[in-house]
């Protein structure tokens, strides 16, 4: 069950601004998936190893080599607010 | 190291770089001194859609340096993600392992006041390096230059029980990276880090004290001082009944001190998974010994080899090996000079002092090991004197000339010719009749005398031991 | 020629003789995207240098050069796929002004072999939603009843393929989302083998699930996408080495000596539509008057096949989309001055203003999953019932090659009818998901109409880099289906 105060230590988590009323809206929106995803809980998966990679893919290591496909300002170009070649963000000391 | 009855618990995590071309998972450069995210990609400030793909060479590296540190390589090990938002992370989750990783249970053992240590290393793990943030005030400027760079992380056991242990703990395993040259190893320049976990509790007590993170230390002196303050400070804390924070802190050069980090309200949880756009490292037993056959010879086992195969004596053998590129230097004009202990004599006194005065590091020497070597095959074959050589060697550090053609230019060959050497003596004995008399009469000490005028009649260029030898015989009459 | 009708081969065999120009079939189907899109909203941005490039590619093929298997061919792209220098946005207001200096793998394999870009197709916000309805860009409708959804995510692709705004189109798949909107639109949608197309370059959702693939016209042109699109890439770890069959020229109708298997769990469940039913016992009987042997298999399973998907994808989307910080692209939340913000406003109020809602919820269930004390219990545990349902998977495979089912209950339900209730919306994928959990490639081919005139589609589905035995089930399948000879109410 997720309640209120649950909510909002994930929303903080997350990096997310929920307002009072989304916040009642998702706490029982998620309460009521979570609540049906559960039942994955009568599976009895002792020793089991979880999958991740689904298929078989063999192993791939790139040579150590140097590649310079795209120029510093290609880089910031979509920067919300830069300083020269640099992301611009608030104070973070 | 005890005080007021307390002992102090340290473990270290080291941050080494790790000297690959192109980065951990993407192949931008590594380079140092970069323009402003000149070494960036897609892939490197966390565009949409990239993906990562792991560098061979850094894994090679790591396992090479788990395998020096005596660790188990894992068959398989698994990248993870640590998940947390800050601006020097692009992704807002930084690639590392986590509950399994590359290398663990390994253990390293050095000497502190000639008294041996051993210190378990708890694992070592590969992770990806964040940007680098500047701070003017205002705002914050963000580089990603190093965001992707390969770090091992290296953790040792709370084995240590004393600042100068850690010290000595962390510039061992500085020399076994520079062996591998896997890592520079350079504090300042950041390419290694050192984070020291202290804490003390009363000598005897089970239980570990609250430990405190230091870090922002540039420098293994510094690792010491700081390791020494952070003790004295909890020590009085708990004497004065104060409860000891969990936090971090950092180390003020300046001040010769540390200060708490602005401590967050709550508990960090990373929630690490595994990245699933990686699949899990898996290495065989036959990729794992291929590694251990290219591994070089360790500081230790040159150490031993020094002693026996150049019969040095232990103190040489430890000096010459601190670095892999003194050691390589000693071995070069060992194997030219034909003598090894003259070569160490000649690189642990004068050429260490040299360096020592210039401040530059044996590779950036001005005196190459053929040069020395050379020079020492020419003490040890009589062609000039020891005293000569240091003449030589003076020069050969000035002007980087090959030995012989200074002893040319010079005209500093030694005369070693019998009858040309009896001539002078022969002159120095009839031009001394006083002297040669008194001599003879039992006033030994003279013997210095002739010595020195018949060196001086030889312009310095006689070979002493033959004077010596012939001079006894002469005036003896 | 007839464009509307024309197959990737008649098209790249007529601009590569130069019987027609790459520039005329490109502003063939760029004139109806401009016209007929208004009534379906299936793209979010039209390519204003489609034109252009089309010449460009007629230059060459002037010049005698072989412009690839694609030539002239023109395609609309899911606004996940980054296109260099233009406008990506995986249907998010937080990418709304991004501009990629680079180009997905697929697109950039896709113009390799001759293609033009038409425009970046709608879809749901960052793939999360089964009805095209989360988009930042608008509700995409059904091309045969535009009060219907065309299905989700990849809606827009399969909206602008089944009214022909452009001759193919691109999707992807994370838990249905190419196969759902084809049967919702009669088209044909392929999601590979997970590792068969490179991910890099398309904007992640749940990086363990997601797959690229063709949805197009007919199987034909699948196969022939699949062989452009597949294949290693040095820039995805995930991606397989191995052969990429040459899969168009081995389409073959007779299914004489093939398995088909019909699980237990799909056939006999309670919810599904009359329609629908029919349009999957017609299809048994076709592919078995066509040589196939039916068998029946079960993979028990299937039956947490949602729960476990929605556990791991919202986990993984938790970490995917951390990225949007407005630090590096995208929206950034404004502040009067720079200098008083607060870190973490900054990043709550940018995501929070640059997320939509289906997003934020799949986001926080994610993070919750793999918070300190759930983790086990939510995203580790999934990850154990996945490797166990694969296993049951691995060993239907051993008795058949294919497995037959719906692929969604109901044809295409309406505008607004599930948007407000998230469980019921994500219930929808309960035959679709379990495919990408076990990384099997999936199909679905058009193949039934329902009785209020919308299409319904037949998912096939094989073991893993089976895709060949997949797509000759479907071409034999296609031979038959009656929405072939059928053409949407928007056309």
């Amino acid at each position: 069950m997720i309640d209120h105060k649950a909510l909002e230590h994930i929303a903080h988590l997350a990096k997310l601004y929920v307002s009072e009323t989304e916040a009642q809206e998702f706490a029982s929106q998620l309460s009521k998936a979570l609540g049906h995803f559960e039942q994955i809980s009568k599976v009895d998966t002792k020793g089991v190893e979880p999958l991740v990679t689904p298929s078989e893919v063999e192993a791939y290591w790139r040579p150590d080599e140097v590649k310079k496909e795209l120029t510093a300002e290609e880089i910031v170009a979509n920067a919300p607010a830069r300083t020269g070649n640099l992301f611009t963000v608030p104070p973070v000391v | 190291m005890s005080t007021k009855g307390y002992e102090a618990v340290i473990g270290l995590e080291i941050h080494a770089q790790l000297k690959t071309n192109s980065k951990m998972f993407c192949s931008d450069s590594t380079k140092f001194d970069a323009a402003d995210n000149e070494n960036t990609s897609p892939v490197s400030v966390g565009m949409p859609g990239t993906l990562p793909v792991v560098n061979k060479t850094a894994i090679e590296f790591s396992v090479k340096t788990g395998l020096a540190l005596g660790c188990e390589i894992r068959r398989k090990s698994v990248f993870s993600r640590k998940n947390y938002f800050y601006p020097d992370l692009p992704k807002g989750y930084q690639i590392s392992q986590y509950d399994e990783p590359l290398c663990e249970h390994g253990k390293i053992t050095f000497k502190v006041d000639d008294v041996e240590k051993t210190v378990s290393i708890t694992r070592a793990h590969m992770e990806e390096d964040a940007g680098k943030s500047n701070h003017f005030g205002e705002y914050t400027l963000i580089n990603y230059n190093r965001s992707g760079i390969p770090l091992l992380e290296i953790v040792s056991g709370p084995d240590m029980r004393s600042a100068a242990e850690a010290a000595q703990y962390a510039r061992t395993v500085r020399q076994v990276l520079r062996y591998l040259d896997v890592c520079d190893g350079n504090l300042e320049e950041g390419s290694l880090r050192c984070d020291c976990n202290v804490s003390v509790r009363k000598v005897g007590a089970e239980k570990f004290g609250t430990k405190v993170e230091i870090k922002n230390i540039n420098s293994f002196r510094f690792v010491e001082k700081a390791i020494d303050f952070e003790i004295d400070r909890q020590i009085d804390a708990v004497e004065r009944g104060e409860k000891i924070l969990q936090e971090t802190r950092l180390w003020d050069p300046d001040k010769n001190r540390t200060f708490s980090m602005r401590t967050k309200e709550d508990a960090q949880d990373y929630r690490y998974f595994p990245d699933p756009d990686l699949l899990p490292v898996i290495l065989t037993g036959e990729q794992i010994e291929k590694f251990r056959q290219e591994l070089p010879e360790l500081p230790l086992a040159r150490q031993q080899r020094f002693m026996t195969e150049h019969a040095l004596p232990l103190y040489d053998a430890e000096v010459l090996t601190t670095e892999r590129e003194l050691a390589d230097y000693f071995e070069e004009t060992a194997k030219i000079s034909g003598n090894s202990k003259a070569a160490s004599n000649w690189i642990m006194t004068e050429l260490l002092r040299e360096l020592k005065n210039a401040e530059k590091s044996i590779v950036d020497s001005p005196i190459k090991p053929a040069a020395l070597g050379k020079m020492v095959a020419l003490i040890e074959k009589g062609t000039i004197s020891g005293k000569m050589g240091k003449t030589v060697f003076q020069e050969m550090w000035a002007s980087g000339q090959d030995p012989e053609e200074i002893v040319k230019a010079k005209g500093l060959v030694q005369i070693t010719d019998t009858s040309a050497i009896e001539k002078i003596i022969d002159e120095v004995i009839a031009a001394n009749p006083q002297q040669t008399a008194d001599y003879r009469g039992g006033r030994v000490k003279l013997f210095g005398f002739f010595v020195g005028a018949v060196m001086k009649a030889s312009k310095g260029q006689a070979n002493p031991e033959t004077v010596n030898q012939l001079l006894t015989k002469k005036l003896q009459g | 020629m007839d464009l509307l009708k024309a197959s990737f081969k008649d098209i790249a065999g007529a601009v590569q003789g130069k019987k027609v120009s790459a520039r005329e079939v490109t502003k063939f189907f760029f004139d109806r995207a401009e016209k007929l899109d208004p009534k379906l909203n299936s793209y979010i941005q039209l390519n204003d240098k489609a034109l252009d490039e089309a010449s460009s590619l007629d230059a060459r093929i002037v010049k005698g050069e072989n412009v690839g298997p694609l030539a002239g061919v023109p395609f609309g792209i899911k606004d996940m796929f980054c296109t260099k220098g233009l406008k990506t946005t995986a249907g998010s207001k937080i990418l709304a002004n991004f501009v990629p200096p680079y180009d997905s793998t697929v697109v950039e394999r896709l113009k390799k072999s001759g293609v033009t870009i038409i425009g970046k197709l709608n879809q749901d916000e960052f793939a999360m939603g089964s009805s095209n309805e989360t988009s930042a860009f608008g509700a995409v409708k059904n091309p045969w009843n535009t009060d219907c959804v065309p299905g989700g995510s990849s809606g827009g692709s399969a909206a602008a393929q089944a009214s022909r705004l452009c001759a193919g189109t691109v999707g992807t798949d994370t838990g249905g989302s190419i196969r759902q909107p084809a049967s919702f639109c009669g088209i044909v949608g392929v999601k590979p083998t997970y590792g068969r197309i490179s991910r890099y370059g398309i904007v992640a959702y749940a990086s363990s699930l997601d797959q690229a693939g063709p949805m197009v016209s007919t199987v034909e042109d699948a196969a022939l996408s699949l062989e452009v699109m597949c294949g290693h890439d040095e820039r995805d770890a995930t991606t397989s080495q191995r052969q990429v069959p040459r899969f168009s020229q081995n389409l073959k109708e007779d299914l004489k000596g093939l398995k088909i298997g019909l699980m237990k769990e799909y056939m006999t469940g309670s919810g599904l539509h009359a329609d629908v039913q029919k349009t999957v016992q017609a299809a048994i009987d076709t592919v078995k008057a066509r040589g196939a042997e039916i068998v029946e298999v079960s993979v028990p399973l299937t039956e947490y096949a949602v729960p476990m998907y929605y556990l791991i994808a919202a986990s993984e989307c938790s970490s995917n989309l951390a990225r949007y910080d407005g630090v590096k692209y995208g929206h950034r939340a404004q502040f009067e001055s720079l200098g008083g913000v607060d870190l973490e406003d900054f990043y709550k109020k940018t995501r929070g203003e640059g997320f939509g809602k289906e997003v934020k919820r799949r986001i926080m269930l994610g993070t919750y999953c793999l918070s300190s004390g759930y983790y086990d219990a939510y995203y580790n545990k999934a990850c154990q019932v996945r490797r166990l349902m694969r296993n049951q998977y691995d060993d239907a495979f051993k008795k058949c090659d294919i497995i037959l089912s719906p692929v969604t209950t109901s044809p295409a339900f309406r505008l607004g009818d599930r948007i407000s209730d998230p469980l019921a919306m994500y219930l929808n994928d309960i035959f679709t998901v379990s495919t990408n959990l076990a990384g099997l490639p999936g199909m679905s081919v058009p193949f039934g109409m329902s009785a209020d005139g919308l299409p319904i589609g037949v998912q096939l589905t094989a073991h893993h880099f089976e895709e060949q035995k997949m797509l000759n089930a479907g071409f034999a399948l296609e031979q038959s289906s009656s929405v072939k000879a059928k053409v949407p109410h928007v056309y």
